[in-house]
């Protein structure tokens, strides 16, 4: 079971939370994006093997939404920040794959 | 009791125990298992193999144990699958051995050995292929009748389970010498410690050992140990408690057996088990190591058992294995067992040993003992049917064959050795790697992913001395990590035991026969029947990849996911292969460690605590007046009101009626209701429903469909404009939560700009739904001062006054299609609110409608419920829902996917309603249709998403999605429910008042 830092509440375990996927996928202009770019907002999502940024909310606690960076293979999680801030620097690992966009 | 030693040994000759296995009644004592008490009054046969049905006895001492499954007690509280050398004895156990029928000793599918050439690795994938309908009917039952292991109780349990949640520093798992020592380090260093073990003592292998710790017997310094961990205040120490999953973060999941050693003494009141949830900063894993058996041929015989079980049985249980033993080796450890065998007063007839020159310390004074020592030699055949009798010893040639040279030895037990496995699951389980070591054979902890220390032998030091200096230094190392004491490890207390010595990795003795030929097993996994003749047979086949093989011949996959079988196994492929056991891997340890009971898991989220039930303020007054109830998410809303003599379509037929014609009650406080309110209200509706909310005047009320940004619907419902920034929006029941989790996502990782607050009322507000011609009168009976003619209160609007006495928002909106009203009261008046208008209605005929009345009542009229008529795939257009799409707002959720070419399909499946040619025939929801009648296998067109029998029309009607539906009005098609094909004309989806002339009544 993971145990994520609420950056309102402290550590809590996985169970109190709703994991939202990658982080960091704004949502385009509508009008200004053709059916590709439309398809690739709506569903595809990189398949990190190593550190990840992801959302997650504290669904059973203060309902927030925030960042987390996790890495895939060892589940560590290496930060918290919040959501609308870039994603921060993080040392890359032995055994990291590439991350995508 | 013939096998029982007179003195010696750790139970309490004090306290005999009555038990009964397999029919037949015994005579143990306090502290013997199950195994044991069998031992000790020499029975070795338990019970039959999974596929073969061979006879089989006890082969370990403790969980490793493939074997000797028992199916423990009678009635609600049987268990079956057990381990018998887990079981601890009480008064009164009754037991039995597993696959077995009649019995394990007269076993009428013994036959099924004779059959084994037909029985090949496999041999479900290749025989069970054809016909496939004798599958379901034949083969399955078959099979399950006989490879069924134990049976589950068919009554509820009648224990109780309790879940536990532990913090701690340190967690140590395993209370043998290194576990012992590592708990005691951490807790003096000030660290909140927690020591797992699954024995009801401490002292791991010290138990089955004769040897000093800190010059007192070992288990005598394991209690003391237990002694001193308890008076210290920040430690827990849980025995008989089996840690049987690590997780993410060093999160870990114990199961504890707290009356399961009393039987029918359990104290009431007591909970059977709990499952504890550890959170801890460091662990240390104490794990120990599990011997593995040598391949052999005929290796399962009852009597053939682990040198280092033998050697518990005899220490801790002082029952001797028999009268006559011959150890089989290819390691110096191992003659220690067969050493305290003779010390005990024991037979020991031959050591076979496979190396050409063994080295152990111990084998002149077995020799002295009376035991002929072979070396050089491997035991090439058994003999006897439900018990060893005998066995074929022969010297190896320099090819690694059999010479010439062979013996025949009588015994009743053989001891075998292989060399220890160390007990990797947790470790691997924790994400770590592990790393093979040549030498020794042995798959040894590698790199950890998590904050965990290995200790002992679960490392691969299988000494005593290293296990205690171990454990006390990781205990040590542990407690500094969590920031107690210094590091700096205890002198570790001295031990009498020798270092383990020589052992040459020997994976496969060969038989008189070549492997796979005649009817001699060389047996690697005793749970699955998985033998080394099945895992070349795979590898010849193309299995390359050990998960393959595997999966294969299912070795490693039985309860006891293969702990004695496995590192054969891989190393008996790695050699057909070609390969070194780290080319070939290792397959994957999963939790549990051993079965972990489904009680446990559940623990008190059973019955009425499964899952929180929802109730209206009106619920006792469905209750009282006969309401059936359905569930909706976890609300439970009343679905029909029987009257006496009516069945579920009688009470449905009649509240329609009511409705239609007269008035009808129906209780909606479930339907989830989120207050919005904020600057910038408008603008977030505007985003989140395809059409536009800004527009919608104050006091007004506009239906609305809620889709994903893909485009595809997920909620419906209607919004009130309370004030200029102040909605109240309704949602599907069993959406509310998810509708409002959708509202503030949006709001906080896309739009943080908006103010806006999302607040679910829906417990705020009781809500009645009053539908039918003549609802104004009954209303107008308990609010005479709320204006109720359509001028002054129109059609989708909203007004507050008084219903009954109490405040209300009263909402003209209609599911029904009828004239209708939605009030809104202040949770607690809902009884008294719904009951002053029963009472104003009984001269108007008012009857209270279920949700099922409800269905009927809106698919009638053609109106969609989310979830059904929708799923997930389902854009507005396909419902023919065009009209709620607005055409001017430049963006909302939704609107930009409309536009993919996956959306403007012409084949799309669309709402359509559908007629039976039989008026009578109700299909059943979730119909398939197709064009025409034919043989399978016919194209599928469409399928039925609504279906009842309409009381208004007095036939069957039915809502359906079908490709291309909207352009095939007045087509026929034909739906397909249990084999039949019924002609269907399609029409509108709207059968009843299609201009809406009824909704003002």
């Amino acid at each position: 079971m993971l145990w994520i830092d609420c950056p309102w509440c402290g550590p809590r375990p996985e169970t109190e939370y709703r994991y939202g996927g990658e982080a960091h996928i704004a949502r385009p202009d509508p009008a200004a994006t053709d059916d590709a770019g439309w398809a690739d907002y709506l569903f595809m999502r990189t398949n990190t093997k190593g550190v990840h940024a992801e959302r997650w909310m504290h669904r059973d606690g203060c309902r927030r939404w925030f960042n987390v960076l996790r890495h895939t293979v060892s589940n560590e999680v290496l930060a918290v920040y919040p959501m609308g801030t870039p994603r921060p620097e993080t040392p890359r690992l032995p055994g990291d794959g590439a991350e995508g966009a | 009791m013939g096998f029982r030693l007179e003195k010696s040994g750790r139970i309490d000759r004090t306290k005999p125990l009555d038990f009964t296995f397999n029919g037949r009644r015994y005579r143990g004592f306090a502290g013997d298992t199950l195994a044991s008490a069998l031992i000790a009054n020499g029975t070795h046969l338990t019970s039959r193999s999974f596929k073969y049905h061979r006879p089989r006895g006890i082969l370990t001492a403790g969980a490793e144990e493939p074997s000797a499954l028992v199916q423990l007690g009678e009635g609600a509280r049987t268990e079956p699958n057990l381990r018998a050398t887990q079981v601890e004895l009480y008064d009164g156990l009754v037991a039995s051995g597993v696959n077995a029928w009649p019995s394990a000793s007269c076993d009428l599918a013994a036959w099924t050995g004779r059959l084994a050439p037909l029985f090949p690795a496999g041999f479900y994938y290749k025989t069970f292929l054809w016909p496939a309908s004798f599958w379901k009917a034949l083969y399955e039952p078959a099979i399950r009748r006989m490879a069924g292991l134990g049976h589950a109780p068919d009554a509820p349990d009648p224990d109780s389970y309790d879940r536990m949640n532990a913090h701690c520093d340190v967690l140590v798992v395993g209370a043998g010498p290194a576990g012992i020592a590592a708990a005691l380090a951490a807790g003096e260093a000030g660290a909140r410690v927690v020591l797992v073990d699954e024995q009801p003592a401490l002292g791991g292998a010290l138990q089955g050992l004769r040897h000093r710790v800190d010059g007192v017997d070992g288990t005598e310094w394991a209690g003391a140990a237990a002694a001193r961990l308890a008076a210290m205040p920040e430690v827990r120490v849980l025995t008989r408690t089996t840690l049987f999953g690590y997780y993410d973060h060093n999160t870990l999941s114990a199961v504890e057996r707290r009356t399961d050693h009393l039987g029918p003494g359990r104290p009431a009141g007591t909970s059977r088990q709990r499952l504890w949830t550890i959170k801890a900063g460091r662990v240390v894993l104490a794990t120990g190591a599990h011997e593995r058996p040598l391949v052999f041929a005929d290796n399962d015989r009852p009597g053939i058992m682990l040198a280092s079980a033998a050697q518990r049985y005899v220490n801790a249980y002082a029952a001797l294995p028999g009268e006559r033993a011959v150890l089989f080796t290819n390691n110096d450890a191992a003659y220690e067992a067969a050493h305290d065998i003779v010390e005990a007063g024991g037979s020991v007839g031959a050591v076979v040993d496979c190396r050409p020159q063994p080295t152990a310390p111990l084998a002149p004074a077995l020799r002295e003992a009376g035991a002929a020592l072979h070396t050089g030699s491997v035991i090439a055949a058994t003999h006897g049917a439900k018990r060893v009798r005998s066995v074929t010893v022969a010297k190896l040639g320099k090819d690694g064959g059999l010479s010439r040279e062979r013996y025949r030895i009588y015994c009743d037990s053989v001891l075998v050795s292989g060399g220890w496995s160390p007990a990797v699951h947790l470790f691997c389980q924790s994400g770590g790697r592990l790393a093979f070591e040549e030498a020794r054979g042995v798959l040894l902890p590698g790199e950890a992913t998590q904050a965990l220390q290995v200790a002992g032998a679960a490392g691969g030091s299988f000494g005593l001395a290293a296990c205690l200096a171990e454990g006390g230094a990781a205990g040590a190392e542990a407690a500094r990590a969590a920031g107690f004491g210094d590091g700096s490890p205890p002198p570790p207390p001295p031990s009498d035991a020798p270092e383990p010595g020589a052992i040459t990795p020997y994976w496969l003795a060969p038989g008189l026969k070549p492997l796979g030929h005649g009817k001699a097993k060389h047996m690697v996994d005793h749970q699955d029947d998985v033998t080394a003749a099945d895992i070349r047979l795979a590898a010849r086949e193309g299995f390359r990849s050990v998960e393959h093989v595997k999966r294969y011949t299912t070795i490693g996959m039985g309860t006891d996911q293969g702990k004695t079988a496995n590192v054969n196994g891989l190393a008996i492929l790695a050699d057909t292969l070609g390969k070194t056991v780290p080319e070939v891997g290792t397959t994957t340890y999963r939790p549990p460690y051993t079965p972990v009971t489904f009680g446990a898991l559940a623990g008190r989220d059973r019955g009425d605590l499964m899952d929180p039930v929802r109730r209206t303020a009106m619920h006792e007054w469905h209750e009282e007046n006969g309401a059936v109830f359905e569930p909706v998410g976890q609300w439970h809303r009343p679905w029909w009101y029987p009257k006496p003599g009516e069945d579920k379509h009688a009470a449905v037929a009649r509240e329609c009626r009511a409705v239609r014609e007269a008035c009808g009650l129906l209780d909606a406080s479930t339907l989830g209701k989120i207050e919005i309110a904020g600057p910038d209200s408008a603008r977030l509706l505007d985003m989140v429903y395809t059409n536009a909310f800004s527009t919608l005047k104050v006091g007004r009320v506009r239906y609305g469909l809620m889709c994903g940004d893909d485009g595809m619907v997920f909620d419906d419902g209607t919004t009130a404009r309370l004030g200029e920034n102040r909605y109240l929006m309704t949602t599907t029941t069993g959406n509310a939560a998810h509708v409002l989790e959708w509202l503030e996502e949006w709001l906080q990782t896309e739009w943080p700009e908006m103010r806006v607050w999302c607040t679910s009322v829906t417990e705020q507000w009781a809500t009645v739904a009053l539908a039918g011609p003549r609802a104004r009168d009954v209303l107008a009976a308990v609010a005479p001062a709320l204006a109720l003619d359509t001028e002054s209160f129109p059609f989708m609007s909203v007004t507050e006054g008084t219903v009954a006495g109490a405040p209300a928002r009263v909402f003209r909106i209609s599911f029904t299609g009828e004239l209708s009203f939605e009030i809104n009261v202040p949770w607690h008046h809902g009884r008294h609110v719904w009951e002053a208008l029963m009472a104003a209605g009984a001269d108007h005929g008012i009857t209270p409608y279920g949700t099922e009345a409800m269905h009927v009542l809106r698919a009638e009229r053609g109106f969609i419920i989310v979830g059904q008529e929708t799923d997930g795939t389902t854009t507005p257009q396909d419902l023919g829902m065009d009209w709620i799409v607005s055409k001017k707002k430049p963006d909302f959720l939704g609107k930009r996917a409309w536009s993919r070419a996956d959306n403007l399909r012409e084949d799309r499946k669309q709402l359509v309603g559908i007629l039976t040619e039989n008026p009578k025939e109700v299909l059943p929801e979730g119909t398939q249709l197709v064009d025409k009648p034919g043989r399978a296998p016919v194209p599928m067109i469409g399928h039925v998403s609504s279906s009842y029998m309409s009381p208004t029309l007095g036939r069957s009607i039915a809502l359906a999605l079908v490709r291309r539906g909207r352009a095939r009005m007045g087509e026929t098609v034909h739906a397909a429910p249990d084999g039949r094909f019924l002609p269907c004309t399609i029409t509108e989806p709207v059968f009843y008042d299609p201009e809406g002339a009824k909704r003002d009544g």
